[in-house]
């Protein structure tokens, strides 16, 4: 298929900055006239504690904003618009009756603080989410107060060393194989623990046998995404679980593929002692362009005193309530009890698909991620032999003898009218091309970025410039970053 | 499943193309005695008719009609109908994180106003792409200011939103972050005295709020330029972005050492709804030679290979993706939409609307006051200046009881007031306390 079958060029409309399109004297809003006594502001606040003006802040109609923004948003790739084939980000339609339950000024308009009789409906969502995750992951007790995925892994950790210094002796060291994301060894750095990295074996799993020479009393727990970021079950799981237990280490999981495992295996029967969940890959909350997420994290009953306050609990009369009174908590991870909204799509999300629906989920997202990797095996080299689950890993090597490049894949992709996948991920394999289509694309949607890539290889054979300098379709070509960063320029300011 | 497009035809094209009979042969890597052999215990699924039934069911069990008059960092402010319309575009709720600047311009244009927008109400000279929220970003400007001063001792005043100080805390507590409350003055504000006596060469950072919890607006510049003085830095968190419109903001003095270092606050009060505690927008701004100790995503301007503007995320050799357990902070998102929500909503209200929405939350704050003081027995505390909030001596359950943070303040409420209360409003809530 040549890149016009699927996509055409369409003109886009250029726009300025806000703060270029200002014009004195406009306005998009007014107020209501003030119904209390007119004063001057200053009789009642030192005006020395006042500014005169915003400078800078651009006057604008209702229809300047309106058609600058719909502009911008033209600019976007997006779900709605195609497949978004994102490595470990679980890029999936992100369903519209969730959008609509979360603006229910019921639940948009509820404040934390207020009386507990007035939001019951709030927190009997937040326990009936908490309950679901709970049994979906196979755990026995849930916060959902972390803000993200990252936020999640910082909780966990913070947990673990909770639980190892109630015993007497927080530990030193948390073991991270080398396949995982950014996030962990940073989370796992704030909560003050030396982060030791685990190589990975031929399979692309950890080595068990590795393992064992470098499990002692001073590791505090290991942190394992499982499948791993090359899609991979670790199918010795049970086995290194049991021996981090022996040693009085615990097991972190980091939850972003949980897409692959919804009703086929849960988390909590193989081993795993705390886990965070994305909301926004596996559970359709929207990424919104870089969040907000969510990142709940879900715990055995032997972390549960750790929690962080408050919890929710179910009183005898049947009412839900806060309850702040937790000796041994963590703290607070943020203010009030984590992203409300997210909560409110997941669990919808979670609603429409009960048990049956969940495992279909899974089902699907493991079959497309095959099929890609069925139909691509013999232009991209598969980065290791072991089945993939919900993901697929390639590298670049045959295309690199061209010097053609994973960025330039990549790149020239968008002139087919598609999302790039993950790339340079996970960083044990060089030129890594990540690929994680989701259960909500169709076979069509599936055959016509096979064809893309195809056709990729082909150009970079007979043609290597050509995806070398793409794209050549999109609005704006590829950015000099390193320029960008040596002076950066961070905001706008008056010329 | 009405969200999976490949029907049970599709499905086995697709397993004789991978040349298979089974999707169950696909999970074979996975361990028998792991496997789940029942169904998950969930509630059976539901239609959409019965899914909006279920929800508009629990969204009535919460009360949010009458006012609480309760702010303490979420504040209900009018949010206009564009604000939802743009936000609720596909192209901006679905897309994902603008790594793949080419087709992510619309995205990356609106956190570069975003950061615009939070330098200039905040004064400063950078800010950031936005982070979880005020109490999250409150914790990350300490880990900055530590690394920036490789200190560890930190001043924090007492009238720091108490939920805010809790997350601090356990940020804090394995990164040898040591922090000294002080305490404030019956005119509700930080006691400078204290303050000063406190100060030596080895504090990393003094931090205060304005306005503070109880309402009061603190005199920050003194505070920076007594920071300053003893060679700590000047952090000032900003619960009530609103203020903003109105109030002279910490970066903004004739002299340098009269302006704060980093600003970190929660932006929720500029168009974003209140939704129960999250999601709502954290923020971040600070002077230009400290950006590259700033954590979380930054938009920078750039400019294409054929000399095209541009926009990308810029400075991601601090961030955790590239230098894992040596980044500046964990943080992989930031809230890009609910940025965007502040983007559109200051476009919208203007320079104009946000002073006169400012001018009617001081004017309705300072009414209510006036009334309880006239017309009640109950005593208004810190008579300092206010923005929209104050603190009532009263036992009656209006706004939100001080008690659980502040033992001292037991029998005492905190009162929020802004444009969207109406006089009627004010005046019933006063007589409910004469009552």
């Amino acid at each position: 298929m040549s890149q016009h079958e699927r996509a055409a060029t369409h003109f886009s409309l250029n726009e300025s900055l806000l703060f270029e399109e200002g014009s004195p004297g406009r306005r998009a809003f007014d107020l209501p006239k003030l119904d209390v006594p007119a004063r001057s502001v200053t009789d009642i606040i030192d005006p020395k504690l006042l500014r005169n003006d915003v400078p800078g802040m651009p006057e604008l109609s209702e229809v300047d904003v309106i058609r600058h923004f719909t502009r911008l948003s033209t600019w976007n790739y997006h779900i709605d618009l195609g497949l978004y084939p994102l490595g470990s980000c679980t890029m999936k339609y992100n369903p519209k009756i969730n959008e609509r339950m979360a603006r229910l000024e019921g639940f948009s308009l509820a404040h934390p603080h207020e009386r507990v009789e007035s939001i019951q409906g709030a927190l009997e969502v937040q326990k009936a989410l908490e309950e679901c995750l709970a049994e979906i992951s196979g755990m026995d007790a849930l916060t959902l107060q972390p803000a993200a995925g990252a936020h999640g892994e910082l909780t966990g950790i913070l947990m673990i060393r909770a639980y190892h210094e109630s015993r007497g002796n927080p530990r030193k060291k948390i073991l991270i194989p080398d396949s995982a994301h950014g996030t962990n060894p940073a989370s796992a750095a704030i909560a003050g623990y030396v982060v030791e990295s685990i190589p990975s074996n031929k399979r692309g799993t950890i080595d068990l046998e590795q393992l064992r020479k470098v499990v002692n009393e001073d590791v505090a727990a290991i942190m394992i995404t499982n499948p791993n970021t090359l899609g991979v079950f670790e199918s010795e799981i049970a086995e290194i679980a049991e021996l981090l237990h022996s040693h009085g280490a615990l097991v972190y999981m980091d939850g972003a593929n949980l897409n692959a495992m919804m009703g086929i295996t849960r988390p909590g029967d193989f081993g795993i002692d705390v886990l965070h969940i994305n909301l926004h890959k596996t559970f359709t909350t929207p990424h919104g362009g870089g969040g907000p997420g969510a990142g709940p994290v879900a715990v055995k009953k032997i972390l549960e005193p750790f929690l962080p306050y408050p919890v929710i609990e179910k009183t005898a009369n049947g009412a839900y309530r806060f309850n702040d009174d937790r000796p041994q908590s963590i703290g607070k991870i943020k203010a009030y009890n984590g992203q409300f909204g997210m909560h409110v799509r997941a669990l919808c999300y979670i609603l429409a698909n009960g048990a049956e629906g969940l495992k279909e989920v899974s089902e699907v997202a493991v079959l497309n991620a095959n099929y890609i990797r069925a139909k691509l095996k013999d232009a991209y080299a598969i980065a290791y032999d072991s089945p993939s689950l919900h993901e697929v890993v390639f590298s670049d090597r045959v295309q690199a003898r061209q010097d053609v490049h994973v960025w330039d894949v990549a790149k020239r992709l968008m002139d087919y009218g598609f999302h790039p996948p993950t790339v340079s991920f996970p960083l044990i394999v060089a030129g890594a091309i990540m690929i994680e289509p989701t259960e909500t694309e169709s076979k069509r949607e599936l055959d016509a970025f096979i064809d893309a890539m195809l056709s990729i290889a082909k150009e970079a054979e007979q043609n290597p410039e050509l995806v070398k300098s793409a794209p050549h379709t999109t609005r704006v070509g590829r950015i000099d970053e390193a320029a960008a960063a040596r002076k950066p320029i961070l905001r706008w300011r008056p010329s | 499943m009405r969200y999976i497009p490949n029907s049970q035809a599709d499905r086995g094209q697709m397993l004789a193309e991978i040349g298979i009979d089974s999707i169950e042969q696909l999970f074979a890597g996975i361990p028998e005695k792991l496997r789940l052999r029942r169904l998950l215990n969930l509630p059976r699924a539901l239609s959409e008719p019965e899914l909006l039934e279920y929800f508009r069911q629990r969204a009535s069990r919460n009360q949010v009609d009458t006012p609480s008059f309760i702010g303490a960092g979420i504040y209900r402010h009018y949010i206009p109908i564009i604000v939802d319309a743009l936000i609720s575009r596909s192209e901006f709720y679905t897309a994902y994180t603008p790594y793949q600047a080419e087709i992510a311009q619309g995205t990356l244009q609106a956190i570069f106003e975003f950061q615009t927008y939070i330098a200039q109400l905040t004064g400063m000279e950078v800010a950031n792409a936005s982070l979880y929220d005020g109490s999250t970003g409150l914790a990350e400007a300490f880990l900055m200011a530590q690394r920036v001063t490789r200190k560890n001792r930190f001043l924090m005043a007492r009238t720091v939103h108490p939920e805010y100080r809790a997350v601090v805390n356990t940020y804090a507590k394995n990164l040898g972050i040591h922090i000294e409350s002080i305490d404030y003055t019956p005119d509700g504000r930080i006691d400078l005295e204290k303050l000063e006596s406190k100060l030596d060469s080895n504090v990393a950072a003094v931090v205060v709020q304005s306005p503070n919890f109880f309402g009061t607006i603190e005199r920050i510049h003194d505070i920076a330029e007594i920071a300053h003085k003893h060679d700590a830095l000047s952090i000032t968190n900003i619960c009530e972005a609103m203020s903003l419109g109105i109030l002279k903001p910490p970066g903004e003095d004739a002299a340098e050492n009269r302006t704060a270092d980093i600003v970190v606050g929660e932006a929720q009060a500029l168009g974003v709804p209140p939704s129960f505690g999250g999601p709502h927008v954290g923020f971040m701004a600070t002077r230009e030679r400290y950006v590259r100790q700033m954590p979380g995503r930054l938009v920078g301007m750039g400019k294409d290979f054929s000399g095209r503007r541009g926009f990308v995320l810029t400075l991601s050799t601090r961030e955790q993706h590239i230098r894992r357990e040596k980044a500046t902070s964990n943080i992989c998102t930031n809230q890009s939409l609910c940025a965007l929500m502040v983007t559109v909503y200051l476009a919208t209200v203007g320079p104009k609307g946000v002073r006169e929405i400012c001018e009617q939350n001081i004017l309705k704050t300072d009414y209510a006051v006036a009334q309880i003081q006239k017309q009640t027995k109950h005593r208004v505390l810190f008579p300092a200046p206010r923005f929209n909030e104050f603190v009532v001596e009263s036992p009656l359950p209006v706004g939100l009881s001080l008690g659980r943070w502040y033992p001292e303040l037991k029998n005492a409420r905190l009162l929020c007031v802004t444009e969207v209360i109406s006089r009627e409003q004010i005046d019933a809530m006063v007589r409910g306390l004469t009552a």
